[in-house]
């Protein structure tokens, strides 16, 4: 069975004053119909290898790869036309702050239905439609109101709301979140991975979620990448993120605070020059792990 | 209330804050009580909107709508704020990368505040404090863009410090920063409110970082203070605003899902 995304040898530079810097370093992994978790610290390369996929690495920025395939298909290979047939259709994405990717000058109902129109070719009416129930299936408890209103008369968790069901609406086979729930506080960004959960589920997408929240990841995800300097250093069950072995990992793991462990001082994560030497792994998953 | 003056750093009493007149008003923080003593660390814990971090701001004098009372070692405090209370009381903000002048060296930063509150000796000092938060020497002329998030709140931090104040209003210090870098920085904060005596006001939302840090905290909902409880209290998961429960679970419920 080919999975649903294949990523192969993905390096992303960057040309600065200062020289090349390698942001993704020859990374490999596959998505199956799961949710992918992709941690580590800014800085590590996870929201480029995000944006890689969808092919949103601007220039001065290079992208090299072997192949990036969308089941089957090389988008590498895609024109930039066809490219945008692909984006919203088949992968759409999530980014951190709601209030910089909704258009402020347009109502919320008109948004998304202009999402659905331009992927469905839909008329005004049906789209009016969808949208009410997609801004329902998001648990918008009055989806009238919203539908008139405008992104400034929304909070942060209606905003993230808004654009799971901006993004989902076109019915995508891949949701790629960035961050999705970092600017939201605890209580509302349990909510709203529910609702991200349970459509992603219901749907049979595949799902990458990029955190640099350890604790989401392994809660929501199935499997993890671990990135650290570009390179992807460990992998593993996302419910078994705590034994993970790696020396980063789990100096991240003993950096947290805990309610429980109370101690005077937190244990300082102890950089190793050879982490950045060292190959990566492979994120590509076995026959039978993950999901 | 009345208190020992000798011993309370800071001491609230039924403070109000709002924002707007007449049909705007929006009451920010409504009836506000709480005292920290002299040396310890105290947190406020909420969501966004809660008004947590406004009461840091009417501390400061940052928002001039208020009434009650504020008493910060031992002194009420009225409408405006003289230079001995900046010597006193200092603030670190939450965002390292908005709080730092873009175009002054950190030596600016530092000589600036040295310079305001007529300090002698600034070559000295900036040496003293910038060792005293963990940056080498050679980052004394360094500019913002060529620091990490981390190294400017560290920035922050020496610039509140350098003119030894006795009361620190922490708003968020690590929520911009990633986990193995807010375990430095806390350890940083934790060292110097030892070394130096400090008395902490910490606004957080979240609690394993309130727990970590604070003796006592106050948990605050849409302006109120809803539950005062002490760390063992929390730790021992007592608490009993149903409010609180709720964010307690929030926290700790993703690392219980864990260990299933």
């Amino acid at each position: 069975m080919t999975p649903l995304l294949e990523v192969n040898h993905l390096t992303v530079k960057f040309l600065t004053r200062s020289g090349v810097s390698e942001a993704v370093r020859d990374i490999s992994f596959s998505l199956g119909r799961e949710r992918l978790g992709i941690v580590g610290e800014s800085g590590s390369g996870k929201s480029v290898t995000g944006r890689s996929i969808l092919r949103l690495i601007r220039r001065p920025g290079i992208l090299e790869a072997d192949s990036i395939k969308l089941e089957g298909q090389d988008l590498l290979k895609l024109s930039e036309r066809a490219m945008r047939k692909v984006r919203g259709h088949q992968i759409s994405m999530i980014m951190q702050d709601p209030k910089f990717s909704l258009n402020p000058v347009m109502r919320i109902g008109d948004q998304i239905c202009e999402a659905y129109r331009l992927h469905a070719g839909a008329g005004k009416k049906e789209a009016r439609e969808k949208t009410l129930a997609m801004l329902e299936t998001v648990l918008i408890r009055d989806p009238e109101r919203v539908f008139q209103a405008y992104p400034h008369e929304m909070s942060g968790g209606m905003g993230q709301r808004i654009m799971i069901a901006m993004m989902l609406i076109p019915d995508p086979k891949i949701l790629i979140a960035d961050e999705p729930t970092s600017a939201l506080d605890v209580t509302v960004q349990k909510e709203v991975l529910e609702i991200m959960d349970a459509l992603v589920r219901e749907r049979g997408m595949g799902l990458i979620f990029i955190s640099h929240d350890l604790n989401v990841v392994s809660a929501f995800c199935d499997r993890v990448l671990i990135m650290y300097a570009g390179r992807i250093v460990e992998t593993c069950r996302a419910d078994r993120l705590h034994d993970a072995t790696h020396p980063y990992t789990i100096g991240l793991l003993n950096s947290m605070p805990r309610l429980d462990r109370p101690v005077e001082y937190l244990k300082v994560l102890q950089r190793d020059a050879a982490w950045d030497l060292a190959p990566g792994v492979s994120g590509i998953a076995d026959e039978g792990d993950g999901a | 209330m009345r208190s020992d003056n000798s011993k309370t750093g800071i001491a609230i009493d039924g403070l109000n804050v709002w924002f707007g007149e007449g049909e705007n008003r929006v009451d920010a923080v409504v009836n506000a009580c709480f005292t920290v003593p002299e040396g310890s660390s105290f947190g406020l814990v909420g969501e966004s909107g809660s008004g947590k971090s406004t009461i840091l701001r009417a501390i400061t004098g940052l928002t001039p709508t208020w009434s009650g009372s504020i008493t910060v070692m031992g002194k009420n405090l009225g409408r405006s704020r003289d230079r001995a209370f900046y010597r006193t009381v200092q603030m670190v903000f939450q965002d390292p990368y908005a709080s730092l002048h873009p175009r002054q060296t950190v030596d600016h930063v530092l000589s600036e505040a040295l310079y305001l509150h007529g300090f002698d000796n600034p070559d000295r000092r900036i040496t003293q404090i910038l060792g005293d938060v963990g940056l080498s020497r050679s980052f004394r002329f360094r500019w913002p863009h060529q620091l990490s998030g981390g190294q400017r709140q560290r920035v922050a931090i020496a610039r509140a410090l350098i003119i030894e104040p006795t009361t620190l209003l922490l708003d968020e210090p690590t929520s911009a920063l990633d986990v193995s870098v807010q375990a430095e920085i806390l350890n940083l904060l934790t060292r110097l409110r030892k070394e130096r005596g400090l008395t902490y006001l910490m606004v957080s939302h979240d609690l394993s970082v309130v727990g970590h840090m604070c003796s006592d905290m106050a948990v605050m909902n849409r302006g109120k203070i809803v539950e005062m409880l002490t760390v063992d209290h929390l730790r021992a998961l007592k608490a009993t605003h149903p409010y609180t429960r709720q964010l307690l679970e929030a926290s700790i419920q993703k690392r219980r899902e864990t260990a299933q």
